[in-house]
């Protein structure tokens, strides 16, 4: 076996295990790719990089039988023979695997089920399934990942970094020959990541072609052996990773310098602001399941950044400053008033605004007009004994288009056929419009692109420097260090250090996230 | 920015089918019901006729009346199966007070205030216990059913007051007076629905009730103000079809809750909320209306009637899927 497995490997060196080329893919008449190629070869990690909606998960989705290609849209050959895949499924027999960044699992299903979902399970003589080989099935691909996951738990029990491992079981029990992996960490722990590699080393050994995206450039230099870029649903560059450096692969993916990344001119700590009362104070505020004892203060006129790692109890901690969940020990001070917030209406009327970490699911209202959903918080006050003046509300709304900048068609315009920038201005301006003194925001630029992301951040820093005082979470480090005055670190739901503009590091952060592991 | 560019070009070809393709985009279930009334103008015997048409109207009404609170029930993601029931329920109730003696009026407002109160019931339960819609007024569809036979007996209560029988029977200037009932329901409806606050919050929890929430909206009262007033024109309906069947039936308003589902179903609105219009759901109890009379003019029995009402609730359905898909 080992010996076939080298001759394989040595017999493949130079010829791709898969090669795709001038790929084009239209959707109703808007090109999403346009002449995009790739070589795989057995026993690589490839890094597929791009900004979102380069084109990515298209393509990736055309690899996998999918989508098809356009008519006369390029060419897939697979052990050098031209192919055509009928479905994902044909895709996978033939030993194509995707792990897809959402989950795709059955959450009432044990794992077994969910790790051996669509193929054909043991069955007796009845046609009754044997549970027992099942598991042991499941069992065995568990065992070669080496985790430790019970094969007759549910899904649904499972933490969403062990979903993630779900996942990526049932992919690698498909004897896949090219494996794509879409974010696989985007959720994992640091430990769990470093198990992930692990795999990916013993598939590398394997002769598996691996196709990794991932935002994150320490994970990429880490394990990558090639990259390609995309930029606009077109082919930009393809290379040895040694070849290339973090900045250089930002610069290919957004055709232009990180330098250009927003920065705010800081807000000096000057003994004048140690004197003001902070327009937002929290002593000691623990909620029901992750945030225990967080005190800190925010004054008028800075950005907060609240840094830590997904899990860390950020969105918790700042959902409870808004009511959204439960406080159940501590006190909140606004303007140096304890409040008892209840609810987010409560956390309104003391002028606390939130901008929701996930602006479709919790923020918009998709099939409403872009100016309904900009005055949706503010109605009230463009109404008499309840009928809205419809004319008041075009003018406001109006003028929150202009001041933000967002890109629309018309004020009537969905706001689902927004961008991801325009959708986030367009959750901004609602708050802004009930005149709030605190803004919690959560991600304010995830899934945005990076023009968009450089105007929300001028538009923070310009909302700060008039006095608004903001709390901003964000797993992006670099942008915490561009636009906060201070940066405050959390960990397993803990405060577990604040940093100064001036001090503040990325090292030094990361530290502070993963203390108390 | 490609997308514009090439949906740019492609307008200026304009052609005849493009053109009808255009007017079906935008019509649609109008288009359906001009279609079943042409078609019905000449098949069906006397279709036409004003007097016919009139009596369509009146025979609508009541389900009209429901299906309006069904829409705003359905535009914030949920469902109202006690309707039917709030029906009988509401009928026996206003005319046994009516018999009692009591001014007509007050009677038939008693009747509407139970119908409010089922409804409050409904919403309170489903916004504070978060326990399904479904499940809610699959509960009070029973009880409220058998309220309606404990009180009564188990018979009809004849109804005696002149009153009270012309709000579902009478007329004014030869126009049956349900049919004001269900214009002014309708009208009213539109008005809130478009410019209220109350409208407003309507399709946005409907459309997604966790933003909706963490917005400020006061999610939980207004699903109960929703459901109330659906109870409350279930009650409306109620005593309006005890005027015109002279009786408080226990048994009245059978499957009235499935047809006022399939009228706003028809009229275009999303059973997962967010998403229609009161001008649709008026279409579409319309066009469930016409059927079953060009149907009964055409002497087709009962029966068979049924049959083809349930083909064309899906076909019709279908039919405006596939609009909807070409139109994104």
């Amino acid at each position: 076996m080992v010996v076939k497995e080298a001759i394989k490997q040595k017999s493949n060196l130079k010829q791709p295990v898969l090669n795709m080329q001038g790929i084009s893919k239209t959707f109703s008449s808007v090109t999403v790719l346009n002449n995009v190629k790739i070589e795989l070869f057995p026993g690589e990690v490839h890094a597929l990089m791009g900004e979102n909606g380069a084109g990515k998960s298209t393509f990736m989705k055309i690899l996998a039988g999918i989508h098809q290609p356009d008519q006369n849209g390029g060419e897939i050959y697979y052990k050098g023979q031209p192919v055509l895949w009928k479905d994902p499924i044909d895709a996978r027999n033939k030993g194509i695997s995707v792990i897809h960044q959402e989950l795709n699992l059955s959450p009432n299903l044990t794992i077994s089920e969910n790790i051996l979902m669509g193929t054909k399970f043991p069955r007796n003589r009845f046609g009754m399934v044997k549970w027992d080989e099942v598991h042991e099935r499941a069992q065995k691909v568990l065992d070669s990942m080496g985790s430790k996951l019970n094969p007759r738990q549910l899904v649904s029990t499972l933490s969403v970094a062990q979903q993630q491992m779900v996942e990526i079981a049932r992919a690698l029990s498909f004897k896949a020959e090219v494996l794509i992996m879409d974010e696989p960490t985007a959720s994992l722990t640091d430990k769990e990541i470093t198990k992930l590699f692990e795999i990916i080393h013993d598939l590398k050994k394997q002769g598996v072609a691996i196709v990794y995206i991932s935002h994150r450039m320490e994970e990429i230099f880490e394990i990558s052996n090639r990259f390609t870029v995309l930029r606009d649903g077109e082919w930009i560059a393809s290379g040895p990773i040694e070849e290339t450096d973090p900045d250089h692969l930002v610069k290919l993916m957004v055709g232009r310098d990180l330098k250009d990344l927003f920065n705010r001119t800081k807000v000096s700590n000057t003994s004048s602001q140690k004197n003001d009362i902070p327009v937002l104070e929290l002593k000691n505020v623990s909620d029901k399941k992750l945030v225990k004892n967080v005190s800190f203060k925010v004054y008028p006129g800075e950005i907060v950044g609240l840094a830590g790692l997904v899990g860390a109890g950020r969105t918790e901690l700042v959902r409870t400053i808004f009511g959204a969940s439960e406080l159940t020990s501590g006190e909140i001070y606004v303007d140096g008033h304890s409040v008892n917030i209840n609810s987010p209406i409560d956390a309104i009327a003391n002028g606390i605004a939130h901008v929701p970490e996930s602006r479709k699911e919790q923020g918009l209202f998709l099939s409403m007009s872009v100016k309904e959903n900009i005055l949706m918080a503010e109605l009230k006050s463009h109404s008499k004994s309840g009928v809205v003046n419809w004319k008041d509300v075009n003018a406001t709304a109006d003028r929150y288009i202009k001041d933000l900048s967002i890109k629309i068609a018309t004020p009537e315009q969905p706001v689902s056929n927004l961008s991801g920038g325009n959708q986030q201005k367009t959750v901004i301006a609602r708050w802004l419009s009930i005149s709030p003194k605190v803004l919690l925001l959560d991600e304010p630029t995830r899934g945005v692109d990076i023009g968009a992301k450089t105007e929300i951040h001028k538009i923070v820093s310009k909302l700060a420097d008039e006095g608004l005082a903001v709390l901003m979470i964000s797993s992006e480090l670099p942008e915490v260090l561009g636009i906060s005055d201070r940066i405050l670190v959390m960990s397993e739901g803990r405060l577990t250090g604040e940093l100064s503009s001036e001090e503040a590091t990325q090292e030094k952060i990361m530290y502070l996230a993963t203390r108390g592991e | 920015m490609k997308a514009n560019a090439q949906t740019a070009n492609q307008t200026p070809s304009l052609n005849v089918g493009k053109i009808l393709h255009g007017l079906w985009n935008r019509l649609g279930m109008i288009m359906i019901l001009l279609l079943l009334c042409v078609v019905l103008s000449f098949t069906a015997p006397n279709f036409l006729d004003t007097a016919n048409l009139l009596n369509v109207l009146k025979q609508v009404s009541i389900i009209a009346i429901l299906a309006a609170g069904m829409t705003i029930v359905i535009l914030t993601g949920g469902i109202d199966l006690s309707v039917g029931s709030t029906v009988a329920l509401s009928g026996v109730i206003s005319v046994m007070v009516s018999s009692a003696g009591v001014n007509p009026f007050i009677a038939m407002l008693s009747g509407a205030a139970v119908g409010y109160a089922v409804g409050l019931i409904n919403g309170f339960f489903t916004a504070k216990t978060k326990l399904p819609a479904f499940i809610v007024t699959l509960g009070s569809f029973t009880y409220v059913r058998g309220l309606a036979y404990v009180i009564s007996g188990g018979y009809p209560i004849v109804l005696a007051n002149e009153i009270f029988k012309f709000i579902g029977g009478g007329s004014i200037l030869g126009i049956p007076t349900p049919i004001y009932i269900m214009l002014l329901v309708y009208v009213v409806m539109f008005f809130v629905l478009k410019y209220t606050m109350f409208g407003r919050h309507i399709y946005a929890i409907g459309g997604n009730e966790e933003a909706a929430r963490l917005t400020g909206i006061k999610v939980e009262r207004s699903l109960i103000n929703v459901y109330s007033i659906s109870g409350l024109l279930a009650g409306l309906g109620g005593v309006v079809l005890a005027g015109r069947l002279y009786s408080g039936q226990p048994t009245a308003g059978q499957m009235y809750e499935l047809d006022a589902i399939a009228a706003v179903i028809l009229g275009g609105t999303s059973l997962v909320g967010g998403r229609g219009k009161i001008q649709g759901t008026i279409i579409g109890v319309l066009i469930m209306g016409v059927i079953s009379n060009g149907l009964t003019l055409m002497d087709v029995n009962y029966y068979w009637q049924l049959v083809v009402k349930g083909g064309v609730i899906v076909a019709a359905v279908l039919l405006d899927r596939l609009r909807g898909d070409n139109a994104s």
